[in-house]
C-alpha cells in the first residue's frame, strides 16, 4: 500500500480492506488491538505496515485472540484512549461476551467487521451471520455497500461513538471478499481534513486519571442493573439522531450524503427490495436493467444503519413509493423463525406504522454463495407474483442447489 | 540488572509502612478471615512507600464482587473490571493507552504508576490462562497477581486446576467413590516463568516481609511480573477465620507452599524452613482434607507428602542449575 500521506482528495484503486486500513491510518487511534482472521487479516497487515513505518502514533497490540482484542480495547477506551479493532465471522463470535461489556460500560470503541460466515461447516466467505449474531450486544451497527462507504463510515464512527448523548461502540460491516478483497475506485480525503472532522478525543471519566480514581465495571445487583440497561436503550435512541447529524456534517465537509438508509429509484417503484451490504449494488444494476428492458419499476432501500434500526425511515420510503410488495434480503439465517433478522425488523416497521405490505423473504449469499443479476431477477419475479396475489413461499433461497 | 536496582531501594520499617492511608477502604464484603484483602493491603504498603499509584484490572471473582457493589467501591485507586478471563488482556489495553497518551503529552500527571492485574486461581490458571500467557509473552509493563485460594470460591468452592489433590470441592466432592479432586495442583508460577519474563515470585502473607520485598521487585521491574499469592479461604477450606495466618505459615513451613522467585531466569528459594514440618500438620487443620484422616484412606497423606517433596526437590534443582557459575 502507498505509504505517503494524502494532501488533497485523491481517487485510488483500493479494496475494502485497504480503504478501512487507510481510514484507520487517518484516524490515528491511540490503541489498536487485533487478531488476524480471514478475511480481515489483510486489513490488519496494512495497518501493521503503517505502525512499522511510523505512519501512525498507535500503540498496536497484536493480541493472542479476538476475545483479548476486544478486552484490550475495553481497557484502552476506559483509560481515555481512542481504541480500534477489526475482526470477522468466528472472531466476532469469540468476542461476543466482551461486545456487551464494551457497550454496557459505554465505551466508544470502533471496529470493522469484515462480514464472514460462522462455523460449522467452517467457511471463510462473505455472510452477515456474524454481525446478526452480535445484533443485541448494544453496538451501533453500520453497514457499507462498497469500499468507499467503509472508509467514510469509519471516519464518521468516532464522532458518533464519542458523542455525549451516545457513548456507545460502533461496528462497521462490509461483506467479506466481495468488498474486502475487491479493488474498486475509492475517494480518499485529505489527512488534515479527516483529522479536523473527527477532532480531539472526547474523554469521560478516564481510568488513567489517578487524581480522580474511578471504579469501572462494578457489580450491579437487582436494584440497579435494569436501570443501566434502560440507559443503554436511551443512548441507542439518541444515536439515531447523532448518526444523522454526523452524516450531515460529513456531507457539509465532503459533499457526500449519508443517511440511515439509501433509497434508489423508489419514488415510482411498484416493487421495493430491502438489502444490507454489497448486494445492494447488484440490485441497483438489476433495477436499471429491468426498467430499461421491461419497464418494470423496482426500487431499493439499502440499510446503512442497522442498529438503531431506522423503522420510520424505511416506512417513509415505502410510503413514498407505489409499493405493492416488498422483497427483504437476509444474508443470515434465523433458524426456527420466519425470514432472517432484517425480515423481522421490516415486519416490525410495518406494524409500527400500521401499514402491512406483502413481504417475500429471501435468504441469500450464505457462506459466500454468489448472488448474481439473474438471482435478483428471480427474486423480483417472486415479489411481483406476490403483489399479483399469487402464492409465493414465505421464505425463498437464492442460488440454492435443490 | 534488576537485582542491583531493587536492593538499593529499601522499604521503610513496618511501623511506617502501616501508617500510610489505606487505599482499599474498609466496609467491603469479603468474608471474615479472607486472605485476599490482606495481600492487597500488603502490596499497597509497598506501593505507598515507593510512591507508586497502582492501576488495577480485576478479574471477576471474590475480590471484584465484594469490593465494588454499585454504587459503592472500596478502591481509592483507578480500578477496572472487564470479565472473568481477561484481566491480563484488559491491563494490556490500559498499559498501551498509557504509553500512547503519555507519548502524546495527554497525561497531565508525572506520578509513578504501575499496572496490576488481579485474579483468583480460576480466573488465572483456568479461564484466564490464555489471556495471561498472551500478555506475558507480549511483555507489557505490568504485574499479574494471582490470589490463589485453590478453587472457585466466589461461586461456592468449585474445583480449579489450582485445587490440590484430594481437596473436597463442590464439583469434585468426596463421596463413596471419590476422594475429592483426583489431580495434583497446576504449577502456575513455574508456567509463568516458562514465558521467560523478568520476574516471577510465589508469596504468602504470613511471610509479609518476603511478600513485600517481592512486590517491591515486581514494582521496580520493567516488563511483566507474575506473583502467586497463598490466599487462605476459611469458607472453602473449612478453616477457622482467626487462624488464617497460621494456616498460611504452616503451608510454608511444610514446604507445601515454597517461597521462591525467578529473577531474570535465576531461580531462588527465598525461605527454607529449618526443620520442615510434616504435611499432615497443614492438612489436619482444614476441613477440606478431613476425609484423608479416616483409617480407610491411609496412605493418601503420604502420597501428597511425596508430591510436596518432588516439587521442593525440583525447585532446588532449578535453583542449583540456574545459579551455577559457568
Amino acid at each position: 500500500m502507498r505509504p505517503e500521506l494524502i494532501k488533497e482528495i485523491t481517487y485510488v484503486p483500493y479494496s475494502g480492506n485497504m480503504a478501512a486500513a487507510e481510514a484507520m491510518r487517518q484516524i490515528n487511534p491511540d490503541v489498536v488491538a487485533a487478531y488476524p482472521i480471514t478475511p480481515q487479516t489483510e486489513l490488519m497487515q496494512f495497518f501493521a505496515d503503517f505502525v512499522a513505518n511510523g505512519l501512525v502514533d498507535t500503540e498496536y497490540i497484536p493480541v493472542e485472540s479476538e476475545h483479548s482484542a476486544m478486552s484490550a480495547c475495553v481497557g484502552a477506551a476506559a483509560s481515555g484512549a481512542r481504541a480500534m479493532t477489526a475482526t470477522a465471522g468466528p472472531g466476532l463470535a469469540y468476542m461476543w461476551e466482551v461486545l456487551g461489556i464494551a457497550s454496557g460500560m459505554r465505551l466508544p470503541i470502533v471496529m470493522t467487521v469484515v462480514n464472514r460466515a460462522l462455523s460449522a461447516p467452517i467457511n471463510i466467505h462473505g455472510d452477515q451471520s456474524d454481525a446478526m449474531g452480535a445484533r443485541d450486544q448494544g453496538w451501533i451497527m453500520l453497514f457499507s455497500e462498497n469500499a468507499e462507504e467503509q472508509y467514510d463510515n469509519l471516519i464518521q464512527a468516532f464522532k458518533i461513538a464519542e458523542d455525549e448523548r451516545t457513548r456507545l461502540p460502533v461496528m462497521v460491516g462490509m461483506d467479506g471478499f466481495v468488498i474486502s478483497h475487491s479493488i474498486e475506485r475509492v475517494r480518499l480525503l485529505p489527512d488534515k481534513a479527516v483529522e479536523e472532522f473527527i477532532g480531539e478525543t472526547k474523554v469521560m471519566y478516564p481510568l488513567l486519571d489517578v487524581e480522580n480514581p474511578v471504579t469501572h465495571g462494578p457489580v450491579a445487583m437487582t436494584d440497579s442493573y435494569m436501570e443501566f440497561k434502560r440507559q443503554q436503550r436511551e443512548a441507542m435512541m439518541e444515536a439515531y439522531k447523532v448518526i444523522r447529524e454526523v452524516g450531515q456534517q460529513f456531507e457539509e465537509a465532503f459533499g457526500k450524503k449519508y443517511e440511515h438508509i439509501e433509497t434508489y429509484k423508489i419514488d415510482d417503484a411498484d416493487y421495493v427490495l430491502i438489502i444490507i451490504g454489497s448486494t445492494a449494488g447488484t440490485a441497483k444494476f438489476v433495477i436499471d436493467k429491468l426498467r430499461e428492458e421491461k419497464g418494470i419499476k423496482v426500487g431499493l432501500i439499502k440499510i446503512r444503519t442497522y442498529r438503531p434500526f431506522p423503522y420510520y425511515d424505511v416506512m417513509d420510503a415505502l410510503e413514498s413509493s407505489n409499493c405493492k410488495a416488498v422483497g427483504v434480503f437476509d444474508r443470515a439465517e434465523t433458524f426456527g423463525a420466519v425470514g432472517g433478522p432484517l425480515y423481522s425488523d421490516v415486519a416490525t416497521a410495518m406494524h409500527l406504522r400500521g401499514k402491512l405490505y406483502p413481504i417475500v423473504s429471501f435468504i441469500y449469499g450464505l457462506g459466500g454463495r454468489d448472488t448474481n443479476v439473474h438471482h435478483i431477477e428471480e427474486a423480483i419475479d417472486k415479489v411481483m407474483q406476490k403483489a399479483a396475489g399469487k402464492e409465493v413461499p414465505l421464505i425463498n433461497y437464492l442460488n440454492l442447489k435443490e | 540488572m534488576a537485582q542491583t536496582q531493587t536492593s538499593a531501594i529499601k522499604l521503610p520499617p513496618l511501623k511506617k509502612l502501616t501508617n500510610y492511608p489505606e487505599k482499599l477502604a474498609p466496609g467491603h464484603r469479603l468474608c471474615a478471615g479472607c486472605g485476599a484483602s490482606i495481600i492487597i493491603r500488603q502490596m499497597y504498603m509497598v506501593a505507598n512507600a515507593l510512591g507508586y499509584e497502582l492501576i488495577w484490572a480485576n478479574a471477576t471473582g471474590c475480590v471484584e464482587v465484594c469490593t465494588t457493589v454499585y454504587p459503592y467501591t472500596s478502591w481509592k485507586s483507578p480500578w477496572i473490571h472487564n470479565a472473568f478471563e481477561n484481566a491480563a488482556a484488559t491491563i494490556s489495553g490500559v498499559e498501551a493507552a498509557y504509553k500512547a497518551l503519555k507519548k502524546k503529552g495527554k497525561l497531565p500527571t508525572d506520578k509513578k504508576v504501575k499496572f496490576v492485574a488481579l485474579g483468583g486461581d480460576g480466573g488465572t490458571a483456568d479461564i484466564g490462562f490464555q489471556s495471561l500467557s498472551g500478555a506475558l509473552e507480549r511483555g507489557h509493563d505490568f504485574i499479574y497477581v494471582c490470589y490463589d485460594n485453590e478453587a472457585y470460591m466466589n461461586t461456592g468452592i468449585q474445583r480449579s486446576s489450582a485445587t490440590p489433590k484430594y481437596a473436597n470441592t463442590t464439583t469434585q466432592p468426596v463421596g463413596s467413590e471419590s476422594l475429592g479432586k483426583p489431580q495434583h495442583k497446576k504449577w502456575l508460577p513455574e508456567v509463568a516463568a516458562a514465558h521467560g519474563i523478568p520476574y516471577v515470585a510465589q508469596v504468602s502473607p504470613s511471610h509479609w516481609k518476603d511478600l513485600m520485598e517481592k512486590f517491591k521487585k515486581a514494582l521496580l521491574t520493567e516488563g511483566p511480573s507474575f506473583i502467586n499469592a497463598f490466599t487462605v479461604c476459611p469458607r472453602g477450606w473449612r478453616t477457622k477465620e482467626e487462624e488464617g495466618m497460621l494456616v498460611a505459615r504452616l503451608a510454608v513451613e511444610t514446604n507445601y507452599w515454597p517461597l521462591f522467585e525467578v529473577e531474570n531466569g535465576k531461580w531462588r528459594i527465598t525461605y527454607r524452613p529449618r526443620n520442615p514440618k510434616p504435611l499432615e500438620e497443614y492438612l489436619k487443620i482444614q476441613g477440606r482434607f478431613k476425609h484423608l484422616f479416616k483409617p480407610e484412606n491411609k496412605g493418601k497423606i503420604e502420597e501428597l507428602q511425596q508430591e510436596v517433596n518432588r516439587h521442593w526437590d525440583w525447585l532446588n534443582k532449578m535453583e542449583e542449575l540456574t545459579n551455577r557459575e559457568e
